[in-house]
């Protein structure tokens, strides 16, 4: 254990897990039986089985989603996908086989090298569990129950049963279905009425090898009145050799509850990212996504919010920095459902380099739904001639008694920005770093501080030699 | 009487074109270390080509002409570089940066200009004691550079950066607009401090700012070029009587 961790952790000794000796690994591809031995390998009850399979189906049939970036999903082989991994299996991979690029940016961002070898997917990292788990046993004496999913379902069946795809069923979206029919992994939380959470909770130190599968499902139920702030990514570059990331997060707000829900996410650019988000917000609840989309091949994710009960708020405030090869399709959807609802949709993208962002969101209130307000702003920032950004908003609104107004601009860093950086000392790739900074704080500063430096010091490294 | 000291910059007929239009037409000028010249001249001159010329501004071309800063050929270095070696553009439209804090950006520019990096608790001193001199609020330091300021507060901003960066070569663009009296006796004092041990060159309209800021020399600009150089007099002359008279004689 390095030092670090083991000053983390003091002594607390019993967090930690033993590596799963497991040798069991699925062949490649997909088909009933894999999800049937799936949920029979982790012992599950029938009714998951069923809904797993149900879920199989539903995805064999479901036609691909055509809007996105379809030529991009349709290049997606399902068949040379594993859909299930011990992580004992990870070890099986040499660190020599994590790209030079990838290591030379853990190096830049001063990761130590242990966590460095759990990033590049060649080590399972048991100190950030351990830690994790000290962290949740604060959280116990609250009430609170946090644990990785699969426990959560063994520990906590009936609480599953209940909540598990009431946000996003798995006839949802075909990646939903895949999600629902493969799923391993991701948190289970649940805030018991009048809890109020004060610290972020992190699904891990800095990541934590149950919670970061390819298919994890997270399920967080904010009892009424109750607190929350769930902090999960890492702004690192997660490199997997697999291909395929599609997670479903589903959030209930019960009435007068409060979620905060942040993600810094730093895909290899191999990785097809393909996220299902959604919460409930009862009466008088706030559910707020902050959502950072950096790296992948392409990302599609559109954090929700269904407003359900008067007085409820939502709000969204994403970033996405699509590079060489990249298309960032991400945004936000707000359904107002109940009167007097509100909400802010905050999105800020930047391309460089031949990215393109595309921003996608829809704002729907309904007939029955009066005075409601929402305000929708997009910012984007072209950094070349060779990059490209979209917007596509859409909005129905059932009723003129509701107070919505939509902002957009796309800009370009001035000449003037730079020459007057430069003028201060600062090289061309500084004064780019600088600039791109600046046009994400509005996000970077409802991270979590290490979050925040972080990802500010990642896209300074972005910028470098992004000037031709 | 004054001794001649190092020479910070020399300009052997410089010629500057912006878009292919020639703005400077053989400017010749010499400016030693603590020297203060005042450059004057109508809207349109070629005053504010000459200072983003000398700092390097992509946008204005040498097409002919020297210039030479602290003996060595200006044309090597690119614009950081430049203010890494002690010059310093105070903007006449300094442009906003929104989203960076004024605070992180000082720290940085004077960590990126400095061979030391700035330590914390003595930056933040060396930072109070400049603000104080120039009677600028704590509050400052967490807005973001030049966004939503008046054009007082970005001129104040312009001095505070010049006093932490400690320049050689101060090239000082209409820093007296938009600043009432008070703020331009403050401001003025800062500028004084500076050329003490730079050499400045002070671009303005205005007599009201080279009372504070007393000029060795003075230099009227007419369509790109110094066509009459005096001492501190010569600044009252123009105000007095206006150009036209310097058109005659040119």
């Amino acid at each position: 254990m390095s030092d670090e961790a083991q000053e983390l952790i003091g002594d607390y000794q019993y967090g930690f897990h033993d590596p799963e000796n497991s040798t069991i690994r699925f062949d490649k591809g997909l088909s009933e039986q894999v999800v049937r031995d799936i949920s029979e390998l982790k012992n599950e009850p029938e009714w998951m089985t069923e809904l797993r399979v149900k879920a199989y189906n539903h995805f064999m049939e479901r036609a691909m989603p055509e809007w996105g970036n379809c030529p991009m999903l349709e290049s997606i082989d399902f068949e040379s996908i594993t859909y299930f991994l011990r992580s004992s299996d990870q070890t099986e991979k040499s660190w020599d086989d994590v790209p030079a690029d990838i290591k030379n940016t853990f190096d830049r961002l001063g990761i130590p090298e242990a966590e460095q070898k759990w990033l590049g997917g060649v080590t399972a990292q048991y100190e950030s569990e351990a830690v994790y788990h000290s962290i949740r046993e604060d959280l116990e004496e609250q009430g609170v129950i946090f644990l990785d999913m699969d426990s959560g379902l063994k520990q906590y069946p009936e609480i599953v049963k209940k909540y598990f795809g009431s946000v996003i069923p798995h006839s949802d979206n075909k990646f939903a279905a895949l999600n629902t029919a493969v799923w391993s992994g991701g948190s289970f939380l649940y805030i018991p009425k009048g809890v109020s959470v004060e610290m972020p909770v992190q699904a891990y130190f800095r990541i934590n090898a149950k919670n970061m599968g390819q298919f994890e499902r997270t399920l967080i139920i904010a009892d009424e009145g109750s607190t929350i702030h769930y902090v999960e990514g890492c702004t690192a570059p997660s490199y997997s050799t697999d291909s395929l990331h599609s997670a479903v997060v589903e959030l209930i707000a019960l009435e007068g509850a409060s979620i905060r829900y942040s993600t810094v996410q730093n895909w290899s650019s191999n990785v097809y990212n393909l996220v299902t988000k959604r919460a409930h917000a009862y009466k008088n609840a706030v559910v707020e996504w902050v959502d950072g989309n950096i790296g992948s091949k392409l990302t599609m994710k559109y954090p929700s919010v269904m407003l359900l009960g008067e007085g409820a708020h939502a709000e969204v405030i994403s970033v996405a920095y699509a590079g060489k090869g990249q298309h960032q399709d991400t945004g936000a959807k707000v359904h107002h459902l109940a009167s007097n609802t509100t909400s802010n949709i905050l999105s800020k993208s930047i391309s460089k380099n031949g990215g393109r962002s595309s921003y996608r969101g829809l704002l729907q209130v309904t007939p029955r739904s009066k005075g409601c307000r929402s305000k929708v702003v997009c910012d984007a920032l072209i950094l070349d001639g060779t990059s490209r950004s979209d917007t596509y908003p859409t909005m129905e609104i059932g009723n003129p008694s509701s107070d919505l107004e939509h902002e957009a601009s796309v800009s370009k860093v001035s000449g003037d920005q730079l020459f007057y950086l430069m003028s201060r000392g600062f090289t061309e790739d500084e004064a780019m770093g600088l600039i791109v900074n600046g046009f994400f704080e509005p996000f970077t500063r409802e991270l979590p501080m290490e979050y925040a430096v972080e990802l500010n010091k990642l896209l300074e490294l972005e910028m470098e030699g992004s000037i031709g | 009487m004054r001794v001649v000291s190092e020479e910070i910059l020399r300009i052997e007929n410089l010629h500057v074109s912006v878009a292919g239009t020639p703005i400077l037409k053989g400017v010749n000028l010499v400016i030693h270390r603590g020297e203060i010249h005042a450059l004057m001249g109508r809207n349109g001159a070629g005053k504010s080509t000459l200072a983003n010329a000398l700092m390097g501004h992509p946008a204005y071309e040498i097409t002919e002409g020297k210039v030479f800063y602290k003996g060595e050929p200006l044309e090597d270095l690119d614009v950081f570089e430049r203010a890494r070696n002690g010059m310093f553009l105070s903007f006449q439209y300094p442009a906003s940066i929104p989203g960076v804090q004024v605070g992180t950006f000082l720290k940085k520019a004077v960590a990126s200009v400095r061979d030391e990096p700035p330590k914390g608790r003595a930056f933040r001193k060396e930072l109070t004691t400049a603000m104080e001199k120039l009677s600028m609020e704590k509050a400052v330091l967490s807005r973001y550079v030049n966004d939503g300021f008046s054009g007082g507060e970005k001129k104040r901003l312009e001095i505070l950066q010049m006093l932490l960066l400690q320049p050689q070569l101060a090239l000082l663009d209409e820093t007296d607009s938009g600043l009432d009296i008070d703020a331009l006796r403050i401001v003025s004092q800062g500028i004084n401090e500076i050329a003490v041990d730079a050499g400045c060159l002070v671009i303005t309209h205005y007599q009201r700012l080279l009372d504070l800021v007393k000029p060795h020399f003075v230099h009227a600009m007419i369509d790109g070029a110094i066509v009459h150089s005096g001492g501190a007099e010569l600044a009252h002359e123009l105000e007095a009587r206006g150009y036209d008279w310097l058109d005659v004689a040119a």
